[in-house]
Order: structure tokens, then C-alpha cells, then sequence
């Protein structure tokens, strides 16, 4: 039997059964409708997570002691210590791509005010830390050049540092000891959330790298420079512009390896996508539980079909149809009602993941990839529930389903 | 009754058991039974004497548990499942006595069905159906559903069926079980004029007046061929006609 017969055959049948099929057909909507709408509202809030990451600045690079090899194992991390404020300097100063660059010291330390302890990474930075973060003060202001040039005890308090030592006071103003020393609350950082990789980004101190430097890590080293480069298309210049000024500066051979590693920010981005890509599988894999319990009830519609067509089956098979025939026109007839529930499931569910994003303020993209998605999971529910039922109807013996009563 | 052709049926030794549980049930018994081309058998036999397990073997619905059957001059006895259901299209149109209509399906599709699993296209599908179902006097009803049909219709787009595929033997399971005794001479009257047209005809039946109309009656008891003998076939045209006419005649119009 060539398909288009299949077909119609299918769809007759079902229109002879109309609540029947409509029924098990809803089944489907709501399976394929769930699928559709965690699966797109997976990805738009991956879309909203790039979106997030350029907002932070797709422009970012940081600068890091040691050389990354092949394998991405630090070589040489451990002694070399070779960042300084004159290569941050250098860098201000011979590479044209780079915009801003900052120097960064961090140390883990105990805070405390009044009774109150906590515990938070210091961060030390120059004034343009904040520019190349995009980060704005909720309170107070932030501290200045001057600072940086006479290592002053004053810092910024991320939102959830100030919350612990300050819960029913303001900050700015206050004096906090940090380690044995008196810093001074200059102000306190507008909330963040969780960064891409996780961290709590209110959980932190701002304060004059100088300061941290000497009073806290007694060092003259820095940890690593943070630089965002003009615009996005110049990421990859100020790349090489900032490894060659480096490689100038630390004198090192031509042809020898880096001393030191330059990375961007798309590259820590490139991870976040790929945990949003975890969580839409996850969110997929719940929903799927509804299109499970969708496609049991084709099954059952379709055993129940088979029962009470057991004599149309023997008389099918009695003018000549084998038992692929058979097993064809009931596989078509199940994927038929899949795609019945399916298509106006996949409309459905993606108003659904539109309802979503938009009341999350996530950007939706409408992809051809999710309906055929949804089409595709249709067919295959179809085919998945509906393959036993017709292999009992093709394995029907003539004899007997033409006496069946 | 030309004994020098080819037999279309040939059986030899037929035997088929059914397995109960711990009992066997010898529904054949050894059967042995040659049919000619052209021939108009009945099969009689009381309830139980094996005539529909029979005729389930001879239409290649069953397979024997021992014994040979030759169609057509082809050993079929052996044959599995799909080479029995392309036999089945090919060679065989069956009769039952209920009909065996597809619901909801016009008379038409009814009588495509055969074509369409033989692979047969459209067109060319429509233009032997219609030609059949002009053949049993059905011609203008090609698109009335079985349920607006009578019973003798009905089983007038079975006949039509059983012929589309110009089949070696037609297989009449008590075509006439479910008919008053008018239409039951309409439908034999149909076969007679099939048969009287070259078609070889195998009837099972229980009613001595249905099996008058046939040339051969062979008598089934307890699974064995007790009797096989020629017989001068009464006409059901001659018998209709001699019946008062009918008001309720579904097969006017
Ligand atoms: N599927 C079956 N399973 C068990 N016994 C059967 C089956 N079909 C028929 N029989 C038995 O085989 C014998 C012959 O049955 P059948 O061929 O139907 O006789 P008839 O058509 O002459 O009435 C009967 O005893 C019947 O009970
Ligand atoms: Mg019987």
C-alpha cells in the first residue's frame, strides 16, 4: 500500500472514532505543549545568559601570571609572580585596542563591625574597576586615584557583606576592621546576583590594590589585570597587543612560550552557555514525563482499537494484507494522532515559553528548530506507543480474528 | 466437469489437530478432494464435522498439521504467513455469512480493498470495482455504506469483492446464514450465474435446499469425506420465478 492510502486510512479511521481520538489527541497537546515550553524557555533564558554576559562586557580580558599549555595546566604558576603595576601601566600606555586596564590583588578576609564577623574576598582594584565590571554604587562613592596613590584603609561593601555587618544601619560612613585594620565604608555596591560561574558577586570588598598589597598580602606583585578592550571587535587585538607588550617587558626570548596568559570573557561565557544548555535538558527531561503519560494513553487507545477491530483485521487479512500491512495502517493511524496533538501542542507550548520569558523579561526567539522539534517528538511518541499495539494486530491469526465477535 | 484440466484444488491426507490444553480436537481427520475448474461444490455436514476448518485450509487462512494441498498446481501447504496472504489476494475471494464488511466504508472502497493490497493503482482499482459491483446488480450503490445497504446487498458487495481480483476459487462460508429464504435464492442465483460464467465455487452450507443448487455435494462427518457425489443442480432463477412476487424486494430499484 503506497502511504497516501496509509493515510487516508488513518485518518478515516480516526474519523470514525472522533471523542476517541480527540481525547488521546490531547494527551499529546499537553505532552508536546510541556516539552515545547520548558525546551524554549531553556532557551531563552540561555539567550537572557549571553545576554547578561555581554551586558557584564564581552569586551573583557584578563591577564594572568604563567602559561597556559595545551592541555589548559598552568606551567609555572607557582613561582612566577611576574605582574606589576608597570606592565599595567605599559598596557594603558602602548596598546591602542585596550580601553581600560586594572590591576587586581585578592586576599580572604575575616570582616567584622561591632559584634558582627563575616568572611569575604577583598578585592583590590583601581578606580576603573568599576567601569570595566559595569558595576554602580547603591550608596556613598567610590574611592578615587588619590587612594590608590597613598594606600588609604577606605573599601566598597558588595550588597550581601553589607547586609551581614550592617543589617539595620547604613554602611557608609561606618569603620569596619578587616583583619587588625580600621578600613573606612566609602560605599556600598548595587546587588549583582549569582555570576555566571556561580559565584556570589555581592559577596565581596572593593578596596585600593596599594592598601591590599601592603597591609594585607605584603606584596608587591599583582594577581592579574583586568583590561576591556575597545569594542568587541577589537578583543582579539588587544590580545596581541597586550602579549606583545608583555613579551617586551618581560624580555622574553622570541619563539618561547608566554609567561603569562590572556583569556576573554566569551570564553567563561562559552561555560555558562553550556550549564544553561544543561538546565533546558533538565527542564526537557521533566516534561517529557507528561509526554510519557501522553503516549501511554495512545497505547492503551490504541490496544482498545485493535480489540474492537479484530474482525476488520482478519477481513483485511483475508483479501490478501500481510502482516506489515496490518502493522503499517495501525503505526500510521498512532502517528496520526500524534501529529494531531503535537502540532497545536507545539503552538501551544510555545505561547506558553513566551508567557514565561516575557514575565521574566528573558528574550524569545522563535526557532523552526523547536516545532520541528515538537514534530519530531510526535512522530516518535507515535511510533514509540503505538508499535506494539500494531505488531498485536499484525500477529492476529486470520482464523480467529475473522470469528472474533 | 471437464476431469482432463488441472485440478484448481488438490488435497491429499488432510489432518488438523487443535491443541486444547492436554486434549487434541481432530478436526480433519485425513481428507482427500479434488477440485475441477468450473465446478460448483457444496460442502455439507453436521455442526462440528470439520467443513469450516476445512474451508479455512482450502483458503489458506490455516495451515494443515499434516497432508498436502496443491492450488493451483502450486504446493502451498508449507507456505508461512505472507506468502499465504499474497496467495490468499491472488487466487481466493471469500463469501461469509456474515458479510465481513468494513463499517463505515462505501460499498466501493469494500470492494477495492483486495486491489489495494495488491498493489493495484487507482485507477485502474475504480475501474474493475465499479465493473464488479455492475456485475452483481449493484451498479448506482457504489457509495452506500454497508449499514444503508440490505442484508442481501450486502452480500452482493461481498460477492463483488470475493471476484475483483479474478481469484481461481471463490470460498462461501454459509453465504446464505444470514438471509431470508428470497434473498438467499437471489444470492444463489448470483453464484449460479458466476459459476454457469467459468467461476469455480466451493459453498459450505447445512441446508439441503441451498445445497441443490450445487453440481458436486461432498458430506463431512467427524472430520472425514463420508459421501462425494455429482448432482444435477437445481436453478434458482427457475425457483424465483416460480415465487409470488415480494413487496418488501430489497434488491429492486
Ligand atoms: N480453534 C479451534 N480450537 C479448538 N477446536 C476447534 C477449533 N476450531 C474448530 N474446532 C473443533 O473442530 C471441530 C470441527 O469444527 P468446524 O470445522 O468448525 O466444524 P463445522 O464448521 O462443520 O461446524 C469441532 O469439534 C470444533 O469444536
Ligand atoms: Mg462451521
Amino acid at each position: 500500500m503506497d502511504t497516501l492510502v496509509l493515510v487516508r486510512v488513518a485518518a478515516r479511521s480516526l474519523a470514525q472514532r472522533k471523542l476517541r481520538s480527540f481525547l488521546a489527541a490531547l494527551g499529546l497537546v499537553v505532552g508536546v505543549a510541556s516539552v515545547v515550553t520548558m525546551v524554549s524557555a531553556g532557551q531563552a533564558a540561555k539567550a537572557q545568559v549571553s545576554r547578561q554576559i555581554e551586558g557584564l562586557g564581552t569586551n573583557l580580558l584578563l591577564v594572568t601570571p604563567g602559561a597556559v599549555v595545551g592541555s589548559g595546566v598552568r606551567s609555572g604558576a607557582g613561582g612566577k609572580l611576574n605582574l606589576s603595576l608597570t606592565d599595567v601601566e605599559a598596557i594603558r600606555g602602548d596598546c591602542p585596542s585596550a580601553a581600560v586596564a586594572c590591576p587586581t590583588v585578592r586576599a580572604s578576609v575575616p570582616l567584622a563591625y561591632a559584634n558582627r564577623n563575616w568572611s569575604a574576598m577583598i578585592q583590590g582594584c583601581s578606580p576603573e574597576y568599576l567601569q570595566i565590571r559595569s558595576w554602580s554604587l547603591a550608596s556613598g562613592a567610590p574611592f578615587g586615584a588619590e587612594a590608590v596613590r597613598s594606600a588609604s584603609k577606605v573599601c566598597l561593601l558588595g550588597q550581601a557583606v553589607a547586609e551581614r555587618l550592617f543589617p539595620d544601619e547604613d554602611a557608609v560612613g561606618k569603620s569596619v576592621r578587616i583583619r587588625k585594620l580600621i578600613f573606612r565604608v566609602l560605599g556600598v555596591l548595587e546587588e549583582k546576583g549569582q555570576s555566571a560561574s556561580g559565584q556570589d558577586q555581592d559577596d565581596i570588598v572593593l578596596a585600593p590594590f596599594t592598601t591590599v598589597q601592603r597591609a594585607i598580602r605584603g606584596v608587591t606583585y599583582i594577581d592579574s589585570i583586568l583590561v576591556s578592550a575597545v569594542a568587541p571587535d577589537r578583543i582579539e587585538a588587544a590580545r596581541e597587543e597586550i602579549q606583545a607588550v608583555l613579551r617586551r617587558r618581560h624580555k622574553l626570548a622570541s619563539g618561547g612560550p608566554d609567561d603569562f596568559t590572556v583569556r576573554s570573557q566569551s570564553e567563561l561565557g562559552e561555560m555558562a552557555n553550556q550549564a544553561a544548555s544543561i538546565m533546558t535538558l533538565l527542564l526537557g527531561g521533566i516534561a517529557s514525563v507528561s509526554l510519557l503519560v501522553g503516549g501511554i494513553g495512545i497505547m492503551n487507545i490504541m490496544l482498545v482499537t485493535v480489540t474492537e477491530r479484530t474482525r476488520e483485521i482478519g477481513v483485511r487479512m483475508a483479501v490478501g494484507a500481510r502482516g506489515r500491512d496490518i502493522m503499517l495502517q495501525f503505526l500510521a493511524e498512532a502517528v496520526t494522532i500524534c501529529l494531531l496533538g503535537g502540532l497545536p501542542g507545539a503552538a501551544l507550548g510555545w505561547l506558553g515559553a513566551a508567557g514565561v520569558a516575557s514575565s521574566f523579561g528573558w528574550p524569545m526567539v522563535l526557532e523552526a528548530k523547536s516545532f520541528a522539534l515538537a514534530l519530531g517528538f510526535s512522530t516518535a511518541t507515535g511510533v514509540f506507543f503505538g508499535i506494539y499495539p500494531a505488531w498485536r494486530a499484525s500477529r492476529l491469526d486470520p482464523v480467529e480474528a475473522l470469528r472474533y465477535e | 466437469m471437464s476431469g482432463a484440466d488441472r485440478p484448481i484444488v488438490r488435497v491429499e491426507g488432510l489432518v488438523r489437530n487443535y491443541q486444547l490444553g492436554e486434549v487434541t480436537v481432530h478436526a480433519l481427520r485425513g481428507v482427500d478432494l479434488t477440485v475441477y475448474p468450473g465446478e460448483f461444490i457444496a460442502i455439507m455436514g453436521a455442526s462440528g464435522s470439520g467443513k469450516s476448518t476445512f474451508m479455512n485450509l482450502v483458503g489458506c487462512l490455516d495451515r494443515p498439521t499434516r497432508g498436502r494441498y496443491l492450488l493451483d498446481g502450486e504446493d502451498v501447504s508449507g507456505l508461512e504467513g505472507d506468502r499465504l496472504a499474497a496467495i490468499r489476494n491472488r487466487k481466493i475471494g471469500f463469501v461469509f455469512q456474515g458479510f465481513n464488511l468494513l463499517p463505515r466504508t462505501t460499498a466501493l472502497e469494500n470492494v477495492e480493498l483486495p486491489l489495494l493490497y495488491g498493489g493495484v493503482g487507482a485507477s485502474e482499482r475504480h475501474r474493475r470495482s465499479l465493473e464488479c459491483l455492475r456485475a452483481v446488480g449493484l451498479a448506482g450503490r457504489e457509495h452506500h455504506q454497508p449499514t444503508q445497504l440490505s442484508g442481501g446487498q450486502q452480500q452482493r458487495v461481498a460477492i463483488a469483492r470475493a471476484l475483483v481480483n479474478n481469484p481461481a476459487l471463490v470460498m462461501a462460508d454459509e453465504p446464505t446464514g444470514n438471509l431470508d429464504s428470497r434473498t438467499s435464492l437471489e444470492v444463489m442465483d448470483l453464484l449460479q450465474d458466476l459459476n454457469s460464467r467459468g467461476m469455480t465455487i466451493v459453498l459450505v452450507t447445512h441446508e439441503p435446499d441451498i445445497s441443490r443448487f450445487a453440481s458436486r455435494i461432498v458430506r463431512f462427518r467427524d472430520g472425514r469425506v463420508a459421501e462425494d457425489a455429482a448432482h444435477d443442480p437445481l436453478s434458482a432463477h427457475q425457483v424465483l420465478l416460480a415465487m409470488p412476487p415480494e413487496s418488501d424486494d430489497d434488491t429492486a430499484t
